[in-house]
């Protein structure tokens, strides 16, 4: 299976009385009593240099995000980060994975598709193209988009996106929400007949039919775990048989949180009060931003107002060891998270595109480098050969990287201390 | 009410259900962004006018996805000019709260032949960076109730969000809130200023003086673009004045069209 190092670069050092003091991290945290442009330079640097550090350690890939307005990770643009990324990586053989650049609020949404031509180009057909629909923060609430046209304008974007990098004939796009006479893209992206695309999702039934429907790798960007998740993976490998596919687990992405010490009280001892920033500080934000009218379908607005699936967790009375029981954070020596990972992640919910969440929320630089190691040389080299018995094609990777795996130990031994020194930030 | 039919417009790909009731001259309601409901304000007012309160595009039941055949305002007025071709309202006089405010105003700018008077209770469609219009889509259900209505927990506000544990209910308020959203998200600013110069009719605006949503101050916006438009400023009452107030409202609506 392919493991990939995700990074969302998140405001550091909030303050700790943060989530009593203000409504929310998201869309109206107030910057200027908050941040520090020098500071927060700081962090971009660290984030580079970690997933760096992660590509040289030997993740099979990198993976950045996009958010606006919104204190728990602020990379308004992944592509610029993935160039760095594309370009610091080069030669070797780790995926540029974009989880990526929002279609809805990229207008026209050919930029993303010019963008992602770069990006390939740049890291010599090593990218993966995340195609997201964006949170309803992000999109509606920063960007202004109209709720109701969110998933419209998402579809359309999504179908222009791989005509733009497919066809051969310069083309007029008369569509609803985007008219370009002139479609014609420069430059077109090394991986043919284009790079291999994900769609993010947070489990709607809608998304499933979406993904599968364009031969997509789903992926659930989850903050709270695969127990959480069992069911919403169930329905979605329903969807692939229902609609004649095969359980390839490659078919599916996760997002998970891990740290790991030398023994489980020593991850307890250095990330408890980093699991308890992130939940406590990091998710806070008022319950309607996430569902403003209109942005779900009515049906599923029916469907989930008939059938509440459960009710939504205070996070903010859960604890470190709360979050480690419950699978949102999966937390231990290597041994206790190599198996949690493998029983309760990958096999059970299928899942052959893992993404692993290393820094989390007030993490150190120095600290998320040890964690990443540990990850690295204790966890990831038995997690890789998982479906291996199997005998699938991950046909959601870069070609090219199918079959090799990055160069670990030879990287890594050129330690922390050369990245930390080339860092420079 | 006494006539309930559904109208199919927009080469019947929008079905809108229209509520009539009463007798006298046509007046036509355009509700608020929480959907339609059939109030006391309609009874008294059907005591003296034939009302018809049309459902916006997608709130009718059954016909949730018409709202995507529309894409901005233009056609929402199109598709209410069709309606009321289709009922034989020729001209009438139109109430509008809120957001029905608004979409009265806009045709009132639009058809200007169509309306005979023009009743706009705390209607939206202007922007002032200093009295920002808060977006109820933002809200909590019991924050949005708090704010719509001066008594949060009174029976004006029960009858139009429903029981809080019927799921239906929920549903319905929501993709009200949607359907409606669509035309004004996400500075309810969309033009009228434009055109508002085109209304003919005379007009009155009532407001509520404890309007939390859609500050009272948003009635010079109108008055200084309508200078023969009457205020009423309602005592008791917040967003939603004909609902908590309905008997004043009503006869405020009576006498300025008897005038």
């Amino acid at each position: 299976m392919k493991i990939s190092a995700f990074h969302l670069m998140p405001h550091r050092e909030l303050p700790d009385d943060f989530e009593k003091r203000y409504a929310s991290v998201w869309v109206t945290p107030p910057w200027h009593e908050l941040a520090d442009p020098a500071r927060v330079g700081q962090y971009y640097n660290w984030t580079l240099d970690e997933l760096l550090f992660a590509a040289r350690a030997g993740f099979d890939g990198v993976c950045t995000n996009e958010h606006h307005q919104n204190a728990y990770g602020f990379m308004p643009s992944p592509n610029l980060m993935g160039s760095v990324l594309a370009r610091g990586t080069a030669g070797s053989n780790v995926a540029i994975v974009q989880m990526g650049a929002t279609l809805p609020t990229s207008n026209p949404p050919i930029r993303v598709a010019e963008e992602y031509a770069m990006l390939d180009c740049i890291s010599g057909g090593r990218l993966v193209a995340g195609l997201p629909l964006g949170s309803p923060m992000d999109v509606n609430f920063c960007y202004g988009i109209t709720p109701m046209e969110h998933r419209e304008r998402y579809r359309e974007a999504f179908a222009l996106t791989l005509k733009a990098w497919t066809s051969r004939e310069i083309f007029a796009w008369n569509g609803r929400y985007f008219q370009l006479a002139n479609v014609n893209l420069w430059p077109r992206p090394v991986q043919q007949p284009h790079p291999p695309v994900w769609v993010p999702g947070s489990g709607s039934i809608s998304t499933f039919d979406f993904a599968v429907d364009n031969e997509a790798c789903y992926c659930f960007l989850s903050y709270s775990g695969a127990k959480s998740a069992k069911s919403m993976m169930d329905k979605y490998w329903d969807v692939v048989t229902g609609k004649g596919r095969k359980p390839n687990p490659y078919r599916a992405g996760f997002l998970q949180l891990v740290v790991v010490g030398e023994t489980d009280a020593d991850a307890e001892q250095k990330y408890a009060r980093h699991v308890e920033y992130f939940y406590h500080k990091c998710m806070h934000w008022p319950l309607a931003y996430g569902a403003p009218p209109g942005n779900q379908d009515f049906r599923s607005l029916q469907a989930a107002a008939l059938n509440p699936v459960r009710r939504v967790e205070d996070v903010k009375k859960l604890k470190y060891r709360d979050f480690v029981e419950k699978g949102y954070v999966i937390a231990g020596s290597p041994a206790t998270v190599r198996d949690r990972l493998k029983e309760e992640v990958v096999k059970s919910l299928r899942v052959g595109n893992l993404m692993v969440l290393l820094q989390i929320g007030s993490m150190p630089h120095e600290l998320t480098l040890e964690n990443m190691d540990l990850f690295a040389r204790k966890v990831l080299p038995d997690l890789r050969g998982v479906w291996d018995d199997e005998g699938w094609v991950n046909e959601w990777w870069p070609e090219r990287l199918r079959t090799r795996t990055p160069a670990g130990e030879h990287l890594t031994a050129m330690g922390r201390q050369g990245v930390v020194a080339a860092g420079g930030a | 009410m006494s006539q309930e039919r559904t109208v199919s417009v927009w080469q019947d790909r929008v079905r809108l259900r229209v509520l009539s009731k009463g007798s006298g001259p046509a007046l036509v309601y355009f509700h608020g962004p929480w959907g339609l409901t059939w109030e006391p304000f309609l009874d008294l007012l059907a005591q003296h006018f034939t009302v018809h309160a049309p459902e916006h595009p997608g709130t009718t039941p059954g016909a949730p996805d018409d709202i995507y055949q529309l894409d901005n305002l233009w056609d929402l007025v199109l598709c209410y000019d069709e309606l009321l071709d289709a009922l034989e309202v020729s001209d009438a006089v139109f109430v509008g709260h809120s957001f029905g405010g608004m979409v009265a105003c806009e045709m009132a700018a639009a058809a200007a032949r169509r309306v005979r008077e023009l009743v706009l209770i705390d209607p939206i469609g202007f922007w002032r960076d200093t009295e920002p219009v808060v977006n109820w889509m933002a809200l909590d259900v019991a924050e949005m109730r708090r704010r719509i209505f001066r008594d949060p927990e009174g029976e004006a506000a029960r009858q139009l969000f429903g029981k809080e544990d019927d799921p239906a209910a929920r549903v319905r308020l929501a993709w009200a809130m949607g359907a409606t959203g669509k035309f004004i998200w996400p500075i309810p600013d969309k033009g009228l200023k434009k055109r508002i110069h085109r209304v003919k009719a005379p007009t009155l605006l009532v407001w509520g003086k404890e309007d939390r949503l859609v500050p009272p101050v948003y009635a010079d916006e109108f008055t200084r673009r309508l200078p023969g438009a009457r205020v009423q400023m309602m005592d008791q009452a917040g967003h939603a004045p004909h609902l908590e107030q309905p008997e004043i409202a009503a006869r405020m609506v009576r006498e300025f069209v008897k005038r």
